[in-house]
């Protein structure tokens, strides 16, 4: 069993299902994408995992735990973080009032992992004051990723976190985010830049019309003739 | 030519009352656009939360009064207060456990809460109505002026004197120490910044943990704070009526869209653009001019631009011009869809 296990899922918004029998795991201190073409229920995956859809079949377990009935606020409690792809920062607040805000439910002394962000991010730092909205993309992706992690979560799950930002600030991203895996924490991550980000990935599923059409290290996707020539342009 | 008692003139009939007013205005737009703000809709209610919690003021000044209690020079009512906020607290907590909720569990477009709100504002109305009945009531007491236009005269030596009430001086020292308080909260606090944040983005609210139950129960508690400051000192500088409080859902509106909906510093401005338009626009400025003109010359008419009557169309004209030329208000808020 791993970290995460997400099995057998299957569901939708109501009508019909948008994936089926899908499994997605993942090892803490890896990082694991989810890769597909487009409509193939990358992110409805990603929402299943995190509760924001009823799942018909199937069940989530974190560290051992049955959570497939949890609802999403709950699962921040127990250490899932889940950076949406848009929408994902106060864009009022300040960049440090957005951080404060990812800390909501911490009790104890949140400066120290304040520090550990604007280390990881130090163009947070100098942008502490100002209010996120006027940041740039890759920017405003930081704070994002910065806000979600500020709950010491155990999981962290990014929805696209490279979105419409430059090649330069993407590469700068995922080596952000390989220094987050290395500290131990969970990564699960839905790209649209496949190449890439199977590059970094510890383990890679491609999904297709919401079923599991390839599961296996990133390096063996990227090996994948079959892989190669479908999903990643040859 | 006689600039200082034209100024004095104006300091008296327009100057001071208009300030009053916009601090009355301005806390009571405050709470529609918090509501705005947290619950997404225009709580047409606020009127009568504001009426409401104003008639537990005064039921408990009246027991105060009879019992001999008294803060002389100040007035009993700011004695009463707290228990006035209280009872507006219960009351609106009551309201949104029984009405507001149940609509937000079913995810309610705004518009269906804006009309229920309607519904709410009848049956405060009617509580009122049964409790302390349709007249005017006049719950003022101590001392009536700080200084009369007469001690002006005499201190200055000018022909004009301002008049200063105590109510106006309370109204507006209370509303600012209220507005400074509300700042401080959502600025500095934890539960401030939740309910920006909540305010900014509910989904995101959500995923950092923020509880929305909790963040609509302490706007509910400002909003019947401010509700109750603002229509006990609006009582307490004209009187207490409790028709007038239908009649001022215009100008608080206006003043909310003006200053653009969910902005509190908005509200503020809006609250006194409005009150001062409505002042300026009403008042005869025929004496005004006969000081700046020629000696022994006045204008043949009032110079008067609206009748008093006409007082609440400058804030519906507003709300007009606003909607058509700046939709989002003073500061960019949001736009009612």
């Amino acid at each position: 069993m791993k970290f995460l296990s997400a099995l057998d899922m299957t569901g939708g918004y109501g009508g019909a299902d948008i994936i089926e029998h899908c499994d997605i795991t993942v090892e803490k201190g890896e990082i694991a994408v989810v890769v597909g073409p487009n409509g193939a229920g990358k992110s409805t995956a990603m929402k299943a995992v995190f509760g924001m859809l009823q799942l018909r079949e199937g069940s989530v377990v974190l560290d051992g735990r049955d959570i497939t009935h949890m609802p999403p606020q709950d699962r921040v409690h127990i250490g899932m973080a889940f950076v949406p792809q848009n929408h994902n920062v106060f864009v009022s607040l300040t960049v440090e009032e957005n951080l404060e805000m990812g800390a909501f439910i911490r009790d104890d002394d949140i400066n120290d992992t304040m520090e550990q962000v604007y280390h990881l991010f130090p163009v947070l730092k100098e942008k502490r004051n100002q209010p996120a909205g006027e940041l740039s993309g890759g920017q405003r992706q930081q704070v994002a990723v910065g806000r979600a992690l500020m709950t010491k979560p155990k999981l962290l799950m990014l929805d696209e976190p490279t979105a419409g930002v430059s090649p330069i600030v993407m590469d700068d991203l995922f080596d952000r985010i390989l220094e987050i895996a290395r500290t131990g924490i969970a990564i699960l991550m839905v790209e649209q830049n496949a190449r890439q980000a199977l590059e970094i990935a510890n383990h890679g599923f491609v999904l297709v019309q919401g079923q599991n059409r390839f599961t296996d290290t990133g390096k063996a996707l990227l090996a994948n003739p079959e892989v190669r020539r479908s999903f990643l342009g040859g | 030519m006689d600039i200082l008692n034209a100024l004095a003139l104006f300091a008296n009939f327009v100057l001071v009352p208009a300030t009053a007013y916009g601090a009355q205005l301005a806390l009571g737009a405050l709470g529609v656009t918090l509501i705005f703000g947290i619950l997404r809709f225009a709580n047409f209610a606020h009127g009568e939360l504001m009426s409401f919690g104003t008639m537990a003021t005064i039921l408990v000044t009246w027991l105060l009064q009879g019992q001999g209690v008294s803060i002389d020079p100040l007035p009993t009512a700011l004695l009463a207060l707290p228990v006035g906020i209280l009872v507006a607290i219960a009351m609106a907590l009551v309201t949104d456990r029984y009405v507001f909720r149940f609509y937000r569990r079913k995810r309610s477009n705004p518009i269906i809460f804006a009309i229920v709100s309607v519904g709410v504002m009848f049956v405060y109305a009617g509580l009122v109505r049964i409790i302390i009945g349709p007249a005017d009531q006049n719950f003022a007491d101590g001392e009536r002026f700080i200084i009369t236009a007469f001690d002006f005269e005499k201190m200055t030596g000018l022909s004009e004197g301002i008049a200063i009430k105590q109510t106006q001086v309370i109204t507006v020292v209370v509303a600012f120490v209220v507005m400074g308080v509300l700042f401080w909260f959502l600025q500095k606090t934890r539960s401030g910044k939740a309910m920006r944040a909540y305010s900014d983005n509910e989904d995101l609210a959500l995923l950092s943990g923020i509880d929305p139950d909790r963040v609509v129960m302490i706007a509910w508690i400002i909003t019947a704070v401010l509700a109750t400051v603002a229509g006990t000192l609006f009582g307490l500088d004209k009187s207490y009526r409790p028709f007038i409080f239908l009649q001022i859902l215009l100008p608080i509106f206006a003043a909310t869209i003006l200053g653009g909906i969910g902005q509190p510093v908005g509200a503020i401005l809006g609250g006194f653009v409005v009150a001062y338009s409505e002042v300026m626009l009403t008042y005869p400025y025929r004496k005004f001019l006969a000081y700046l003109g020629p000696h022994d010359w006045a204008p043949h008419g009032l110079v008067q631009l609206l009748s008093t009557n006409y007082k609440y169309a400058v804030s519906f004209i507003i709300l007009v011009v606003v909607l058509l030329v700046r939709p989002t208000g003073i500061i960019r808020g949001k736009v009612i869809e």
